[in-house]
């Protein structure tokens, strides 16, 4: 705060209390002439010949103005009010949300402590700590993942047995804590367009859709060229590289034609971020074993 | 226009009047008498009621108890949410028309025989009375100057003030916090370094305390002051009265020309009326007014200077009713006119607002839903053939048990639920339930579909709460 606004402001608090101050005292004493009668004084003021009797106020209601004041002089001095004068008391918002945040990390600790305890395969069976992860995963996952857990394009679905990387307790921890990057190279430059449609057939084909034979055998060379590294000779994938199955009917990006020859010409590239950085262990441990128990409740 | 203050010419004549003023203590005479034993035997179960509700449990609830903290409300085996908090407005609105039927009928009884006020105020009255005689003895004593007696009548009314006062205070935050722990909690402990403590919630104490504080303050010190300067309700009724009202009225006609006399005179002779200026109709008024000057807003129709009136008319042998509830209008005709259509106005939207909210209250489902779509990335997932959109359903189990719910869907094309995992839910728990909607895409025809979510208790199927949401789709 600036020197003047500084003054502009402490001086305006302290010109109010003071003229509150002056009118609440100016006004404790009214003068009148000696001849009037004290039951028929009124205040003067005439409305349809209506007039109001001029009857002093009870003592107490005085006292509780000079109460107010008092408080109020009490609370500049103890809280900050005055321009940048933080007031005794030291009280800042910042410091009142940090007790507050405080106070609830302690009653979060008490519960995270006992799941952390529990075994994955135990804690995905409690009914409370799944709640917990109900809560806990539309907060973090749900953005991309859904509510549901049931993914959406370009992200996969958690809630089926079909998993990228595998999906027991271990790897789904794994995936959490450091993220996982999966990456499709482009092979559109590299192989032509003709060899990436015949690529592309043969992968239908891998799945039992119908398909063109004549087009799929001239792909399956190039397929145990290129692609049977990484997804394997018979098109099953492997959960070490996160290469995906070619042969379910799971896809995660589109699985038409089109769909799957775009990924083979343009590459695909994923990234699930790492939740090291940005979750405490203990969450991270809640919500593996609620990720395991979508899996298991299908 | 206003008056022209006197100015500095007018010397001598002018003098400084205090703005506030220390009011004049008020002494009261003790008096019994018909409306009196009304006052006992009316207020006697209203406040045995107000003493003894917090004690008792129905199905293991409080029989009645705000529960703040928990944002809960039991009254007698219901349980109120914060979503019910319309319903108490409209008893809060029931009440002040009930209030004003019986303005319109009978005056300000609410405010002589009812009201907290009045009944705490007219139970330390008794007390002070108990302890210091009664009000000439009470004049004398404030007099004298201190001594041992003195301490001892003061000491001992004002340790009984505060008792009936805690009593008052504690029982009333019985009704917000359980009140076997509350008062258990004002049991000193000792330590075993020798200090003394209580395990109390100091939130608890310091209301606990601060209600005792406020209910001595106010039947020892405040008084009717109270009443004139605080009540907004006091202020307001005055507009409710009409010149068929009933309000404690001195007749005129009858008591003037007013004086005294001795017993067995022909004081009619004389000129006089049947009022003998005993002024014991001031000395039992506990606001500390006139009645024979006519109404006044201080009043509260409180009925004790009718029982003076009328003990001291028995003893004069007049008849009794030279003060007596009546209205304006039978002083000067001689009848009241009871049924008046502000009256009927009144007693009819009452009846009609109690009548919906007995509806209200036994028609209330204690579930609720809300449903809400998820704001992904995108509006709607195309998985295969099928067209999916995301929900988070929220279950309210506002009743008293747990309950595990099913889930149906409703609308105009074939839906699917997937990955719907129902749990129990426990009584009072907001149960976060995320769901996935499908339909074939071969099937749905418009972009924004209405979808219905009905949400029904698995062991109780009458329980049920339904939620319309939108199913977002491609469109043709």
């Amino acid at each position: 705060m600036s020197i003047f606004w500084n003054i502009w402001i402490i001086g305006l608090t302290l010109l109010c209390s003071g003229l509150v101050v002056w009118v609440l005292l100016a006004n404790r004493k009214v003068a009148v002439r000696d001849d009037d009668e004290p039951e028929n004084r009124t205040t003067g003021h005439v409305y349809d010949g209506i007039e109001e009797y001029d009857n002093p106020l009870p003592r107490w209601w005085f006292l509780l103005f000079v109460g107010t004041l008092v408080y109020s002089a009490l609370y500049l001095v103890w809280y900050p009010g005055l321009g940048s004068f933080p007031g005794l008391g030291g009280w800042t918002s910042a410091k009142q949300l940090e007790r507050e945040q405080e106070k609830a990390r302690q009653m979060e600790e008490a519960i995270f402590a006992e799941y952390s305890r529990m075994p994955i395969e135990e804690l995905a069976q409690d009914n409370a700590a799944m709640k917990m992860g109900v809560r806990l995963f539309a907060n973090n996952c749900a953005v991309c993942h859904g509510a549901d857990g049931g993914g959406n394009y370009g992200f996969p679905n958690l809630a089926d047995k079909d998993w990228l990387y595998g999906g027991s307790p271990e790897k789904i921890h794994e995936t959490l804590l450091l993220g996982r990057t999966g990456t499709m190279p482009p092979w559109g430059a590299l192989l032509g367009e003709q060899k990436v449609q015949e690529v592309t057939e043969y992968v239908v084909s891998l799945g039992g859709s119908k398909h063109d034979a004549a087009l799929a055998s001239g792909g399956k060379t190039t397929y145990q060229q290129n692609c049977a590294a990484c997804h394997g000779a018979d098109g099953s994938g492997n959960q070490i590289l996160g290469a995906p199955n070619l042969t379910d009917a799971v896809w995660l990006y589109d699985g038409s034609r089109a769909g799957i020859a775009h990924s083979v010409r343009s590459g695909r590239a994923n990234v699930m971020p790492a939740q090291k950085e940005m979750l405490r262990e203990e969450k991270i441990h809640l919500l593996t074993a609620y990720v395991y128990s979508l899996s298991l409740e299908q | 226009m206003s008056r022209e203050p006197p100015s500095a010419g007018d010397d001598g004549k002018i003098r400084y009047v205090n703005l506030y003023e220390a009011e004049a203590k008020i002494y009261t005479r003790k008096i019994s008498g018909f409306y009196q034993r009304i006052r006992r035997y009316t207020g006697l179960p209203l406040i045995l009621g107000f003493l003894l509700l917090p004690w008792f449990n129905i199905n293991g609830d409080p029989a009645v108890l705000f529960d703040l903290a928990a944002r809960k409300f039991h009254i007698l085996g219901i349980t109120f949410w914060p979503q019910d908090f319309m319903l108490l407005a409209w008893a809060l609105i029931i009440s002040a028309f009930s209030l004003f039927t019986v303005t319109v009928l009978l005056g300000r009884v609410w405010c002589g025989f009812t009201c907290p006020q009045t009944v705490w105020t007219l139970m330390f009255i008794s007390v002070e009375h108990f302890c210091e005689g009664d009000r000439n003895k009470r004049i004398k004593l404030d007099k004298q100057p201190w001594n041992l007696e003195k301490i001892l009548r003061k000491g001992s009314k004002h340790f009984l003030w505060v008792l009936i006062a805690f009593i008052t205070g504690a029982t009333f935050i019985g009704y917000f916090t359980p009140i076997r722990e509350l008062l258990l909690g004002f049991v000193p402990h000792r330590a075993a370094s020798g200090f003394v403590y209580f395990d109390i919630h100091p939130v608890a104490a310091f209301w606990t305390l601060f209600f005792t504080g406020m209910t001595y303050l106010n039947a020892g010190w405040m008084r009717e002051q109270v009443c004139k300067y605080m009540c907004p309700y006091a202020r307001f009724q005055a507009v409710m009265y009409d010149k068929d009202t009933l309000a404690v009225h001195y007749d005129p006609k009858r008591g003037e020309r007013r004086g005294p006399r001795k017993p067995g005179d022909d004081y009619k002779k004389a000129g006089l009326g049947d009022c003998i200026d005993c002024s014991w109709c001031v000395q039992v008024c506990p606001v500390n007014i006139d009645i024979r000057d006519g109404l006044q807003y201080e009043c509260i129709n409180c009925g004790l200077c009718v029982d003076a009136c009328n003990t001291v008319m028995d003893k004069m042998s007049y008849p009794r009713g030279l003060i007596r509830f009546t209205s304006e209008d039978e002083l000067q005709t001689g009848k009241t006119r009871f049924f008046r259509p502000r009256l009927f106005g009144y007693t009819f939207a009452v009846l009609a607002m109690v009548s919906a909210f007995a509806y209200v209250v036994a028609a209330r489902s204690p579930l609720g839903v809300d449903v809400i779509r998820d704001r992904g990335a995108r509006l709607y997932r195309v998985m295969g053939d099928e067209i999916q959109n995301v929900y988070t359903v929220k279950i309210n189990n506002m009743d008293s048990r747990n309950h595990v719910y099913d889930l149906e869907l409703e609308g105009d094309f074939p839906f699917t639920l997937k990955n719907y995992h129902p749990r129990e839910v426990e009584a009072g728990e907001v149960f976060t339930l995320p769901v996935r909607v499908a339909v074939p895409r071969a099937q749905l025809s418009g972009e924004k579909n209405s979808l219905k979510f009905i949400v029904r208790a698995r062991n109780d199927k009458s329980m049920e709460a339904a939620e319309t949401s939108v199913f977002m789709g491609p469109g043709r």
